[in-house]
C-alpha cells in the first residue's frame, strides 16, 4: 500500500516536473517573441503588443477581410509570434479602408473596436530613416512620398531649404509629422529607391523619442503664459561703440555715418577736385 | 453465429470522420475561391474563431480561456462563439472535436496504423494523465506571460491555419508529430500530451452523445476495440464491468467518440447512445444469458 502510494506521488512528480521544465522553455521563448520584428507592422487598431498577444487568437478573420491582401498571418519559421497578422509596408502597405473591415472582423477585439476613424490609426511611424539614400536631400525633385500620402501634407510636408551646391536651387525635404502619420506604409512601398526604401515605417516605440521634460522652450512657454517667464522682459542690449548697433534682419552690424568737423554734411559732391582741395584732407 | 459485416459496417464512422475532418479543412480552404465566385463567404477563419455564412460566430472556449487569463476581456462576438461550441460539444462529446474535426489526428491516425503494419513495440512511456499537467501549465503560462504562450507551439492550431493560410515550416511539425506517435508511443500525442484534447475531454465528461457498449453481453473477447481504440482504458469497465455494478455507456471524456469500435466489433456490442441510458442491468443482456446458459 505504501509503496503504491511512493510510486504515485514518485510518478507524479516526474510528469510534473517534466511539463514543468517544458512550461519554463515556452514561458521564456514567448517572451522573446514579444520582439516584434520592425518591418513587421500589425493591422490598424492592434493594441500594444504585449496586450495583443494576449488578445490575439490568431484565427486570421482580418486577414480574410483585408480587401487588399495586405495582412498576413505569420508561418512557422518566421520572426513574428506565431499566427498573428501582421503586413510588411514595401510589399503591400494599408490601403486605410474607411470603414476598417479588418478591425470589425477582429472576435476578440486584438484589435481595437473603438477605433472607428482610420486616420487616427497608428500603425507605426513613417521615418526618412536613409538621408543619403533619398533622392530630394541630394536636391532632385521626387516627392513621390509626399504625394501618395493618404493623408497629404498633413502627415508628410516638403520644407523647402537653400541648396548650397548650386546656390540657386531649393531642396524639398519630406518631413513627417507624428501628429497625422498613421503608419499605414503607402509612402514607404512608393518610394523610388531601389531595394529598401529611404522611408519607411517604424514601430513608434522605436520611432518616438523619449522626450524631453528637463528642457523648456523659451517660445513656447512665453505663448503659452503670455509673457516671458525670465523677468524683466527686456530688450537685448547690445554693448557697441557709439555710432554702431546691431539689427538682424538689417543685415547685422550697421555704422551709422557720422559727421566730422570741417566735412559739409551730405552726399558726395558731383566735383571730385572740390574735395581733393579741402581743407583738412588727409 | 456471426453474421457477414458489410464493408460499409466495418469502416462507416471512420469514412464519415475523414469526410468530416477534410471537409471542414476544404470548407475552409476553398471558401475564399467561393466567396471570389458567388460572394457568399461560407466558412471564415479556422478553428481558433471563424465566421460562418457570415453569421455564425464560432470561437475555441480554450484559446479564449488563456486571452482571459492573460489579462484581455474579449468583445462579445468571442464569447458567444465560445458558448455555442461549448453547446455543441456538450451534446456531441467533448473529443468529437479531436476526431471529427482536428486535422492532427489523421496524421497520428495513420502514424498508429504503420506503428501497426510495422510492428513497432516499445518506446518511451508517458502517462495518460500527461496531457492534463500540460492543460494546467498553459493556462499557467497564459497568467504568467499575459500571453496566449501555448498559441506559440501549438501543433492543432498551426497545422490546420497553416493549410488554411500558409504553413511555412509547420510540415516539420506536422512530420514530428508523426514521428512522435510512429516510433516513440502509439497515439502519444492525442492520447498523452495534447491540452487541447484534455480540455475537450474535460467537456465530455458531461457531454449527452456517447458510445455505449449496450450489447455487452454479446461480447467474445476478440479484442478488436481495444484494439482499434485510441484511448483503450475507457471500454474496459463499461464492456466488462456489468459483475461490478457499471453501466454499458462509456462516460470517460477522454472517448473521442471516433465510433471505430462500433465499426470493428463483430458482435454489434456498441452504439451511440446518450449518457442517460447508463442502467446496470440491460433487459437484453439477461436474455441472452439465459438463452446462453
Amino acid at each position: 500500500m505504501d509503496t503504491a502510494r511512493r510510486q504515485f506521488l514518485l510518478s507524479t512528480l516526474k510528469t510534473a516536473s517534466a511539463v514543468g521544465l517544458g512550461a519554463l522553455v515556452l514561458g521564456l521563448y514567448s517572451r522573446q517573441s514579444r520582439a516584434l520584428p520592425a518591418p513587421a507592422l500589425r493591422p490598424p487598431g492592434a493594441l500594444a503588443e504585449d496586450d495583443f498577444l494576449g488578445a490575439c487568437v490568431r484565427c486570421g478573420l482580418c486577414v480574410r477581410d483585408c480587401p487588399y491582401d495586405t495582412l498576413k498571418l505569420a508561418k512557422v519559421g518566421e520572426a513574428v509570434a506565431l499566427g498573428t497578422p501582421y503586413f510588411t509596408a514595401r510589399d503591400i502597405p494599408c490601403e486605410m479602408c474607411e470603414d476598417i473591415p479588418c478591425v470589425k472582423a477582429c472576435p476578440t477585439g486584438a484589435l481595437d473596436h473603438n477605433l472607428t476613424d482610420i486616420n487616427q490609426s497608428r500603425m507605426g511611424l513613417a521615418v526618412v530613416i536613409d538621408q543619403e539614400g533619398c533622392i530630394a536631400f541630394q536636391g532632385l525633385r521626387c516627392e513621390v512620398c509626399y504625394n501618395v500620402c493618404p493623408v497629404r501634407s498633413k502627415a508628410i510636408t516638403l520644407e523647402k531649404q537653400h541648396n548650397e551646391r548650386t546656390g540657386k536651387h531649393a531642396f524639398f525635404i519630406p518631413v513627417v509629422h507624428s501628429s497625422d502619420c498613421t503608419g499605414c506604409g503607402k509612402c514607404e512601398e512608393a518610394c523610388i529607391v531601389d531595394g529598401e526604401a529611404a522611408i519607411k515605417v517604424v514601430p513608434l516605440t522605436l520611432a518616438k523619442a523619449g522626450g524631453s521634460a528637463h528642457y523648456r522652450f523659451g517660445w513656447k512657454e512665453k505663448a503659452r503664459e503670455g509673457k516671458s517667464l525670465v523677468a524683466p522682459d527686456t530688450e537685448h542690449q547690445y554693448n557697441l561703440p557709439e555710432g554702431m548697433r546691431y539689427d538682424y534682419e538689417g543685415k547685422g552690424l550697421i555704422i551709422d555715418p557720422q559727421p566730422q568737423e570741417g566735412l559739409p554734411v551730405g552726399d558726395v559732391p558731383a566735383d571730385a577736385l572740390e574735395s581733393l582741395n579741402r581743407k583738412g584732407a588727409p | 453465429m456471426d453474421r457477414q459485416r458489410s464493408w460499409w459496417q466495418t469502416y462507416k464512422y471512420l469514412l464519415l470522420r475523414r469526410i468530416s475532418q477534410i471537409g471542414i479543412l476544404l470548407l475552409f480552404l476553398l471558401s475564399p475561391w467561393i466567396a471570389q465566385q458567388t460572394g457568399v463567404w461560407v466558412m471564415k477563419g479556422n478553428l481558433a474563431s471563424s465566421l460562418t455564412l457570415g453569421m455564425l460566430p464560432l470561437t475555441d472556449p480554450y484559446v479564449l480561456m488563456q486571452s482571459i487569463l492573460a489579462g484581455q476581456w474579449p468583445v462579445s462576438t468571442a464569447f458567444i462563439g465560445a458558448a455555442i461550441v461549448l453547446v455543441f460539444y456538450l451534446l456531441v462529446g467533448g473529443r468529437v472535436y479531436c476526431s471529427w474535426a482536428c486535422p492532427i489526428n489523421m496524421v497520428t491516425d495513420a502514424a498508429a496504423w504503420l506503428r501497426t503494419r510495422l510492428n513497432i513495440k516499445g518506446g518511451a512511456h508517458l502517462g495518460r494523465e500527461t496531457r492534463y499537467w500540460i492543460l494546467g501549465f498553459t493556462l499557467l503560462l497564459a497568467l504568467l506571460t499575459g500571453t496566449i504562450a501555448w498559441e506559440l507551439v501549438n501543433p492543432v492550431s498551426m497545422v490546420f491555419r497553416g493549410l488554411v493560410f500558409g504553413i511555412g515550416l509547420g510540415w516539420g511539425v506536422i512530420l514530428a508529430v508523426f514521428l512522435l506517435d510512429l516510433l516513440v508511443r502509439r497515439h502519444a500525442w492525442c492520447g498523452s500530451l495534447c491540452p487541447v484534447g484534455a480540455f475537450y475531454s474535460l467537456l465530455g465528461e458531461g457531454s449527452l452523445l456517447r458510445v455505449s457498449a449496450y450489447q455487452r453481453a454479446q461480447c467474445d473477447d476478440c479484442m478488436d476495440c481495444f484494439k482499434v481504440c485510441p484511448e483503450p482504458q475507457v471500454i474496459k469497465l463499461p464492456l466488462k464491468g456489468e459483475t461490478k455494478g457499471v453501466g454499458p455507456v462509456i462516460t470517460s471524456g477522454q472517448c473521442t467518440n471516433c465510433g471505430r469500435c462500433i465499426d470493428v466489433c463483430a458482435k454489434d456490442v456498441f452504439r451511440f447512445d446518450v449518457r442517460m441510458h447508463n442502467a446496470t442491468h440491460n433487459v437484453l443482456a439477461k436474455e441472452v444469458k439465459e438463452v446462453v446458459s
